[in-house]
Parts: structure tokens; sequence; C-alpha cells
């Protein structure tokens, strides 16, 4: 995007997700500011033709849930102590959702952070896991997210391994839930090439 | 050992190196590992590797020249934006020294100035300064605005590409180091200084750039005169009309 210092769109399945980052830059709320780093504000926001049923526009309490837990996701990735008492913004615009799409959008802001130049540890990558039919599975689509008995959504740092999100809805014994991680692992890191190269190719990957 | 070649486009996470080497400017150490922290080309220099970011903000440092806009007139200072995350400062006592006159009659809100960094401290406070030859401020011309880290690439060995730039299109060309660049000539040659700019931002990382840039001008500027002389013909047409 041309206005935004940074951005990314991500076609993950059938979920399509434009991210876009602005920042560093000057920060004005004073009650928010940290003086001695920059503060990582998020919003993910869904388009109201993005599901099935028509969504109200607006922020909600699922919207806002998301947007805050994007920004821990992704913060200790970013060197925020290079830029003391400034912002930086990301925006997460669902266009088309089907399961997963926090997971997309957290995939999808971290390809812009990166593009907008801001330092980074890593990458953060995010993948979901679940059980449906019985079965753990990788990435759940919308139906199996709705009808199955659980969904971990993982982000992860590929590098490290160091885990930045870890979430659970439903139930799973200790056993199925170690194996959702691994799965949700290994699906984060075939994603992860996949950003390395999306990066890679804008600049003509020579 | 060293996992990477020079000039090899890296994201950020990526090992660069293991073992004893020096992280450079864009990279961090882990452990014993060398990590690029940005997208960028690897730049190796004996045992100390860095990344040249592709893109990035301006941060300010003490010394550096840049171009700003006044944004507000206070009591004793002006605001300035400097395309960075941080405002600067312009304390009134360095303009007018001890004697204090009419703020707005010195420099109003949206004056483009070109100024000195003074000092930078901790909390990233910007002072800036006009001491020094040819700060000050901008009459006419155009601004254009380029990525800082490309500013270095845009003036070239010793000013080679900015020289060239320079006597081919007759216009003055001031660099600030926080990317933005101040153009005065003839209208027609401002847009063809505009266009080269804007050419150099986009292939910076490219080799053989000063001589592309070479061709670019010849062309644009062969253009130009042809389209003068053009516009000439016809004005003499008309004339014939009349």
């Amino acid at each position: 995007m041309e206005r935004a210092d940074g951005s990314a769109y991500l076609e993950f399945g059938d979920n399509k997700v434009l991210a876009a980052v602005y920042g560093p830059r000057e920060f004005h709320i004073r009650r928010f500011l940290k003086p001695n780093m920059a503060v990582l504000r998020c919003r993910y926001n869904m388009a109201p033709f993005s599901v099935e049923d028509r969504k109200r526009p607006g922020p909600d309490r699922r919207s806002l849930e998301i947007s805050k837990l994007t920004s821990e996701a992704l913060s200790p990735a970013v060197f925020l102590e290079k830029f003391p008492r400034s912002s930086i913004d990301v925006f997460i615009e669902v266009l088309q959702a089907e399961g997963g799409t926090r997971c997309a959008g957290i995939t999808a802001a971290s390809v812009a952070l990166a593009d907008a130049g801001i330092p980074m540890r890593d990458m953060v990558v995010a993948c979901a896991a679940g059980k449906s039919n019985g079965q753990v599975v990788m990435d759940l689509s919308e139906w199996e997210d709705k009808e199955g008995e659980a969904d971990v959504p993982v982000a992860i740092m590929p590098r490290t391994g160091e885990i930045t999100l870890l979430q659970m809805d439903g139930q799973l014994t200790k056993d199925e839930f170690e194996q959702a991680l691994d799965l949700a692992k290994e699906g984060c890191m075939k994603i992860s090439e996949e950003q390395k190269k999306a990066i890679k190719n804008r600049y003509g990957g020579d | 050992m060293i996992l990477v070649e020079d000039k090899d486009i890296v994201v950020p996470g990526e090992v660069l190196a293991e073992g004893e080497y020096y992280a450079g400017r864009g990279t961090f150490k882990d452990d014993s590992k060398v990590c690029s922290a940005l997208v960028g080309l690897v730049a190796i220099r004996d045992d100390k590797i860095s990344v040249l970011p592709l893109q990035s903000k301006y941060i300010p440092k003490r010394g550096d020249v840049v171009i700003g806009k006044i944004t507000e007139v206070r009591f004793s200072m002006w605001n300035v934006d400097i395309n960075s995350p941080y405002s600067g400062i312009l304390p009134a006592s360095d303009v007018f020294g001890r004697e204090k006159r009419d703020m707005n009659k010195a420099f109003a809100v949206g004056d483009i100035l070109f100024m000195r960094v003074v000092d930078v401290d901790e909390v990233k406070k910007v002072k800036l300064g006009l001491k020094g030859r040819g700060l000050g401020k901008f009459r006419g011309g155009i601004l254009v605005e380029i990525t800082p880290t490309k500013v270095p690439r845009l003036i070239g060995k010793k000013g080679s590409m900015i020289n060239m730039i320079k006597d081919h299109t007759k216009c003055e060309v001031v660099v600030g180091q926080n990317g933005l660049v101040w153009v005065k000539g003839k209208p027609e040659m401002e847009r063809v200084v505009e266009k080269v700019i804007k050419t150099i931002e986009a292939e910076a990382h490219t080799s053989g750039l000063t001589d592309r840039v070479r061709e670019m001008l010849n062309q644009l500027l062969g253009i130009e005169e042809a389209e003068a002389e053009k516009e000439e013909e016809e004005d003499f047409k008309e004339e014939l009309i009349q």
C-alpha cells in the first residue's frame, strides 16, 4: 500500500487478510506513551462482508480481544526499545474469513512489520490446530472450528521456537494437547518459509 | 562460519553467522549466532557482519544535516517536522541571539529549513541549529521524499551521483540526511530531477546504477529538448496564423 510504511496481503485457505503498518511515528497520547520504548498498537477488524451473515461493522468484544492478543504476540519479537516515545501501529483488515483469521492476521502483520523496515528478533508466525470429529487436525476450517471439540491457536518465533501466543478453546486431554501443539508448530514452520519467500520475492529475489 | 554471502537479501531472524563474529548495524547477537534484525542486504567486512536496511525511518543523530518543515511557532522556539518519529525543536536564541523579536517574521508555519542536528538526548528530544554554511530557509523549489537509507546512494561516491544530476539539469539540489531532498531550478527540470531521484530510490540496491542514471538523464533531457522545440514551432505557426 502506498501510504503505509509497510503492508502485506495474505490468502490463507479461504481467508483473505490485509495488514498495514505505520511507524514508528510520533505518539501523542500522553498516558499510553512509554519513555523508554515504543508502543505497538494493533487493530483487528472484520469487514461486514467477510462472513456469511453480515457482520455488524465496528469493534466488538471479539475483535478487541484479538487486537490485544495480536499486539502481545508481536511485541516480544520487535526491538521496541530502539524507538522510545513513539508508536508502531498495525492494522489488520479481514476481507474474507474462513476459520483461523487471528493466525492469518498475525502472520500477515509480521510480514508487514518486516516490510516497514522495523527491526525484529524474528518473524512471528501463527497457525492453529484443534480437534474435530475426534481427531487432532491442523488449521481448522470455519466448520471444524464451530462443530469441533477444540481450537488451539499458536504463534511462535520460528528461529528459537519461543511461543508468543497460546490459546485454547474447548477441551483436550493432555496428550491431545501436546499433539495439537506439535502440529501447530509444524504448520508455523511451513508458513514461515512462505513468509520469507514473500519478502525476498518483493525485492526481485536476486 | 558465515552462512550468507555479501549482498544477499535477508529477513528478520535469519541466522547470518555462527561463532566469533561481530554484530554490526541491523543485526543482533543471540548466544553465538549473529542474526539479522531487518530486511536488507548483507555487508561483510572481515569479521563484522551488518545488514543495510532497504527501508527505514530517520532516527536523528548529532551532526546530521536535515531538511524540516516548521509545524508550530511557540513562545521561544519552533517545532519542526523532520520526517522522523521525533519532531525537532529550533530554539529562538539560535536565530536571534539575546534580543527577542517577532517569531513569525523569522519563520512561519510551513517554511522549509535546512538545519543541523545540534543534540539528541536519551529521550530523543532533537535540538536543531542553523549555525553553519548553507543552512537556513529555502525559497521556492520542490521537496522530494526518499527512504533515508538510500541517501548515501543518491549522493554517490564523493558526490558523483548528485553532482551528475546537478550538472545535467542545472538545478540546485540539497539532500538532507532524513531523506528529504530540495530541488530548485526550471520547473520542467525539477520534474526531471524528481523522476530521477525516484528511480534511484527504487533501484538503490542494484549495481551499475550511476551509468543507468546517466543514460536516463540523457534520454529525459533529450525528450525535453525535442518537446521544447516542437512547442516553439507550434507557437511560431500560431503566430503566423494570427
